[in-house]
């Protein structure tokens, strides 16, 4: 039986160490991501942690499941709801499925509002984007334009298949195609965020397009992925890696070259502004309504639609001008 | 898995009767380790709302275990019941377009589940294909097929009277889903070890050729299983996506893994030949009150698959470790 005790014994010190945690506070904000373990949440969350900081009384709860799913999702938001948290700011991994769940949340007086990946509109308050989806799509086909004032072959890295975000960004880009003339792009492929599964599609790309002149990976695993890839098949100058991506793990793609320039709006300000719009529509400062005005701290204030959705602010470009600076924040 | 020529060692003793019960004993007492712990660590875990929150983390993953309990005591294994789930779904939400009664929905899903489990029945009975082989197979072309169908598309708009199976209550917090696990591990129970299909299915487990010589039609046993699996899946499909109340292609993503972990985690031999069903519900309860407890408790996901990982191990290790100990 000495096993037995030995299992008995890890789930009791397992349950003892992380129940030290801190516990109760004025208010508990919730912040719920894609899957633990990615760079850009882990920075948000530093946002976050920064806006409890500015107001005060005020704990972050940073979760997520393991991988990209609903499902996994599904359980974080019921164990959230079970400890009876004042705030979820979710970024979801499927508008639809997790929609029934958030809706409890709400029926059960809890604030919930989605931010970056957002939630169908009956399952949340209000949806905060990081930016405007056209200004993200122009601005990726840029990046890959702004470097082949010939013309060329371009392809598109994205994450998984049903990933909201990439899709639309994906959309507004083809929407503007036609102010880049010359630009071709050849392919989607999909890398489901996966660092392994990215790298492979990337090498997909250069032996099946082997005049491909840019690889746009609107998603920061894919980009470093490609970047990568490219470096591998010694490709640098060739092929010019570009999309969303994080400075930091995109400072070692700057320097070598496989990658010129690339967008991100500042996931810390997203973690900052998703923080204080939780805790004002918590505290009923304000009211997620068409038109209403919602302040986000040092980030000025955000204004929603009709379907209760507002831009953060616009994209931003490094590249080896200033990686340098930014690679060390985030 | 079909091979014959593996050691095949005699569990037809009564001391393997006795350590069957002390497993399960074993089991029961870490299940219930893991909830007073729980309580002591969470003001939140003992509720009844909660409690009852927490039981939809197993049950549909409980339901296609029970099935895929009696396959693996059979030799087999059939690794594409999470993307039969998201055939079905598929092609429930299709319909839902259709405006297609809630009893018609459900039909469809299971009898979109059936035709799966008899697809890789077929190939593993009538071809005689290995069944890993083969399901690994339709793991990729069932999901494939809803992706076809979907892309990044949903299906959306179910009857209001379909969110009844995945989000309904039968009395106060007993939920519809768990009192179809009850009574499925009540039905599965009784089955496996009541009926002499039971008995033929452990038979095929310990000796295919031997049981086929004792007069017992193993093919079709094992065509039955496959059918049973799909059929599990297809009911699983429907509570899933009444719960989730959409259908993506992606739904249910990996849920196959999970499912093997709870049979194995139930004290099924991975090999085939034994293995209980009151073993795979309290392993389905272990599962759910670990990743439910350390939920409450904000524990990082990444931690949590540690733990089952580790558990796993543990429990697999166990009969090895013991043996080792007697020698």
């Amino acid at each position: 039986m000495s096993v037995m005790k030995k299992m008995l014994t890890t789930v009791a010190v397992a349950t003892a160490f992380v129940g030290g945690a801190a516990q109760a506070e004025d208010m508990r904000i919730a912040l719920v991501v894609k899957a633990l373990g990615i760079g850009f949440f882990e920075a948000a969350a530093k946002g976050a942690e920064e806006a409890a900081a500015e107001l005060g009384g005020v704990e972050i709860i940073y979760t997520g499941p393991t991988d990209t799913t609903a499902e996994g999702q599904i359980e974080v938001i019921n164990s959230l709801i079970a400890q009876g948290v004042d705030a979820i700011a979710i970024s979801a991994n499927d508008p639809d499925a997790v929609a029934p769940a958030l809706k409890k949340a709400m029926d059960r007086g809890i604030t919930v509002i989605s931010w970056d990946s957002g939630v169908a509109q009956e399952g949340r308050q209000m949806h905060l984007n990081p930016s405007s989806n056209a200004l993200i799509g122009n601005m990726i086909i840029k990046l890959a334009a702004d470097h082949l004032p010939e013309g060329g072959q371009v392809a598109v890295l994205s994450a998984s298949a049903t990933a909201t975000n990439q899709n639309i960004w994906i959309d507004e880009m083809n929407k503007v195609m036609g102010n880049y003339p010359g630009i071709e792009v050849v392919t989607t492929v999909y890398g489901d965020d996966l660092a392994d599964k990215s790298y492979r599609e990337a090498q997909g790309l250069m032996q099946s397009y082997p005049d491909l002149d840019a690889i746009i990976a609107p998603t920061s695993v894919g980009i470093v992925a490609a970047a990568q890839a490219v470096a591998d098949a010694g490709k640098i100058g060739q092929i010019n890696v570009t999309g969303l991506g994080l400075p930091s793990e995109m400072a070692g793609a700057i320097e070598s070259g496989a990658s010129q320039s690339f967008a991100i709006w500042n996931p810390i300000d997203l973690g900052y502004s998703a923080t204080m719009i939780a805790h004002a529509l918590a505290t009923g400062a304000a009211t997620a309504e068409p038109g209403a005005s919602i302040p986000m701290g040092r980030m000025g204030s955000v204004t929603l639609d009709d379907t209760n959705s507002g831009a953060m602010a616009d994209p931003f470009v490094y590249d080896a001008s200033n990686i340098e600076q930014f690679k060390s924040i985030f | 898995m079909t091979s014959t020529d593996r050691f095949i060692p005699d569990r037809l003793t009564s001391p393997l009767q006795k350590r069957l019960k002390s497993w399960e004993t074993l089991l029961l007492a870490v299940a219930i380790a893991i909830f007073i712990a729980n309580s002591l660590a969470s003001p939140y875990f003992l509720n009844a709302w909660n409690l009852s929150d927490a039981t939809f983390n197993f049950t549909e993953k409980a339901m296609i275990a029970f099935a895929m309990a009696l396959l693996i005591i059979a030799g087999e294994i059939d690794l594409s019941v999470a993307s039969i789930i998201a055939l079905a779904s598929t092609a429930m939400g299709a319909a839902a377009q259709f405006d297609v009664s809630t009893l018609t929905l459900v039909l469809i899903g299971l009898s979109v589940g059936l035709a799966c489990g008899a697809f890789n029945a077929v190939l593993v009975t009538m071809m005689g294909l290995p069944s890993i082989v083969v399901t690994i197979g339709t793991m990729s072309l069932f999901r494939g097929i809803s992706y076809i169908v979907l892309g990044d598309q949903a299906y959306r708009g179910y009857p209001g009277a379909f969110s009844y199976f995945g989000q309904g209550y039968v009395f106060w917090v007993i939920s519809f889903e768990f009192v179809l696990f009850a009574v499925l591990a009540v039905i599965y129970g009784v089955v496996l070890h009541k009926t002499n299909f039971g008995r033929a299915v452990y038979a095929i487990g310990n000796n295919a050729t031997g049981a086929l010589f004792s007069g017992i039609r193993v093919d079709r046993v094992k065509f039955i299983l496959f059918l049973l699996t799909g059929l599990m899946s297809g009911i699983a499909a429907v509570c899933l996506t009444s719960r989730l109340g959409s259908t993506r292609p992606s739904i249910g993503l990996g849920m196959e893994l999970e499912v093997v972990t709870m049979v194995v985690l139930g004290g099924v031999n991975i090999l085939g030949g034994s293995g209980s069903i009151p073993g795979v519900v309290i392993a389905a309860f272990v599962m759910g009150l670990v990743t439910f407890g350390l939920g409450l408790l904000n524990v990082p996901g990444i931690v949590m698959s540690i733990f089952i990982g580790a558990l796993l191990i543990g429990v697999i290790a166990l009969p090895r470790l013991w043996s080792m100990l007697r020698k």
